[in-house]
This record gives C-alpha cells, structure tokens and sequence, in this order.
C-alpha cells in the first residue's frame, strides 16, 4: 500500500522487480540507475554478498513529477532471486504496490521461471495480497542471447508457462543492452500509479 | 499482515511536534517516523543533517526485519530496540506500535541513556496520536 503524506502531497510508491536468480532484475535497475540520472537525486542502494548476488535488496527512489498535485516518488527494490534467500525476499514484498517479473529466457532457466512465480504467489499470500489484484508486468530477459547462439524459450512458450492465467503486460527485453527496460518501468509504474488515483481524489 | 496507516495532515503536524519537542530539541540530529515497508512517514532534522533519509529508511526496514528473524530463531517475538554505535553518530531504533519504527540519529552530545528515555517519552505520546 503506497504511503500517502497529506502533509507534504507526497506519495511514495513500492515497486518491486520479483523473479529467479541471475535473471537480471539488478541489471535493469543499474540500467534505470544509468539512463535516469538526472533525475535519480541519490545513490542506487546494494546489499550484495562477496559473490556479487543480491544478498537483500537493490535500493532507488526517484521521483517522477506531480500527479493530482501530489509529488510521486517511486522505489525500486530488487529482490534476492537464489531459493535459499526466502525470507529476505519476502521482507521485501512487504507494503508493495506494483511488481515486475523478469523472467529469464534462457531454455535451462524454464522451471525456475515458473518456481519463482509460484513463489512470489505464495509470499504475497503471507501478506494477504492476491497476485490477481497486484499490478504486474512481465519482462522476458536476455532476448540478446538468441544471437549468440544460445537457446532461448520462445514468447510463446513463456506466455503459456507464465502468464496464460495471469494474463500481464509482457515485454521481451535485454537488461544488459536496456531494451525494454525503461518500457518495462514505465509501464508498471502507469500501471501503479493508476491503481492509486482514486485515493488521491 | 500487511499495513499502512493512513495519516491526516493533523496527525503528522501533531506527531511533528512530539518529534520536536522531545528529540530535535534534546539535541538529536535527526529523526524518522517510517513503516516497515520501508515508506518515511515523518523526518525532522536539526537543519544540520543531510542524511539520504529514503535509503535510510529502506534499510532500516530490512535491518528490523532479518534482526526479527534472528529474534524468532533464539525463541523471542522480536528485539523491539536496537542500536548502532558509531565512532561520532549512532542510530537508535525503536517500535511505536505494529510496523511503524522511529529512528533517531545522535552524535556524542546526546547520552544513550537519556535518549531512550525521551524516545520511550516521545513514543508515548505519539501512541495516543495513531
């Protein structure tokens, strides 16, 4: 639930980026990082390990302009993607407005994809929350490395896999090039951020 | 589980003056009323400080968060304070009520001792505001 200062009309927004290990959820927020600066004030936050995997989370908030006169700040968290950090994961999920799913379309990473949804189901339901009623756009990355010889799932089969109950905006992208990265962002956050507009009558 | 309090713009005014009266004044640098989701609710600060209060708050969360887990492995609910000692400034953590932190940042002006005391004050008060 994004917190709503009447105060100061300020409204901040929880967007997480959700999905398997190594499925480039980090790539896409230091790509934002990057192509955003100017309107990034802080530094991107890391909690890593010494093996450079996100141990808790990705941290970076910015703001986005001003919505029925209230200022909109946005922050992306990454989440530990590796099965054995469950339970900072899920400290994550906690008061999240709008998720992300990076899929990754690489053919051997199939099962975790669909393990990982089905994780990120079960750690909303810890938090009373529907993955049917949570704004949600899907990315399908590492498009790039079809053209590398290395074999990809096909849109097709990643919609079937993922996304045929859930029926969610999809984008397939390459985090480490940006394509559709910011496509991706800027569709969630649409889509949070419309979620909203009725509290802020 | 899930929780976000819904303040009027009274109840932050109200809660803004607690925040000064019994920290900011004491001589505290700053202070950050936040959820555990990680959102800031209310910072003041001593006019001094220029602490990235969003990253702070986010980190907070996770710091409460995983120190919790650590509390249910030895058997306890949670550690409902914690504090960090820096060499000049250090960060006090405490519970208000369900999700809701205050962080206090002090330098070595301010005595622990005391500083619990008038955030234990400080919480009070604002537990009769919410």
């Amino acid at each position: 639930m994004a917190l709503i200062n009447p105060k100061k009309r300020e409204v901040q927004v929880k967007i997480v980026y959700y999905g398997p290990g190594r499925g480039g959820k980090t790539t896409n927020l230091e790509y934002i990082n990057r192509k955003f600066k100017k309107r990034i004030l802080n530094e991107m936050v890391t909690v890593k390990t010494y093996g450079d995997r996100t141990l808790f989370f990705d941290f970076l908030p910015f703001d986005i302009g001003e919505i029925k006169g209230h200022s909109i700040k946005i922050q992306l968290y990454t989440v530990p993607g590796q099965v054995k950090y469950n339970a900072t994961r899920r400290l994550v999920l906690r008061g999240v407005d709008g998720i992300v799913f990076v899929a990754d379309s690489m053919d051997l990473r199939r099962e975790m994809n669909i393990r990982s949804l089905q994780n990120l189901k079960e750690n909303l339901e810890a938090f009373n929350k529907n993955i049917f009623n949570i704004p949600l756009v899907m990315q399908y990355n590492k498009r790039d490395l079809a053209d590398e010889g290395i074999p990809i799932l096909s849109e097709e089969t990643l919609q079937k896999d993922l996304n045929s109950r859930l029926n969610a905006p999809y984008f397939p992208g390459s985090a480490i090039r940006g394509d559709n990265v910011a496509a991706t962002m800027k569709k969630i956050i649409a889509l949070t951020v419309s979620s909203l507009r009725k509290k802020l009558q | 589980m899930d929780f976000t309090i819904d303040f009027t713009k009274e109840q932050i005014e109200s809660i803004e003056d607690v925040l000064q009266q019994e920290l900011i004044d004491l001589g505290v640098q700053s202070v950050i009323l936040m959820d555990l989701a990680g959102n800031v609710i209310v910072n003041l600060d001593n006019g001094h400080a220029n602490h990235d209060v969003f990253s702070l708050a986010a980190l907070a969360a996770g710091n409460y968060g995983a120190v919790s887990a650590m509390a249910n492995i030895i058997g306890e609910q949670e550690f409902s304070l914690l504090f960090h000692k820096g060499e000049k400034e250090s960060i006090h953590f405490s519970k208000v009520v369900e999700d809701l932190l205050l962080l206090t940042i002090f330098n070595r002006d301010v005595s622990l001792g005391f500083l619990r005391l008038k955030v234990a004050e400080a919480i009070k008060r604002i537990q009769t505001l919410i």
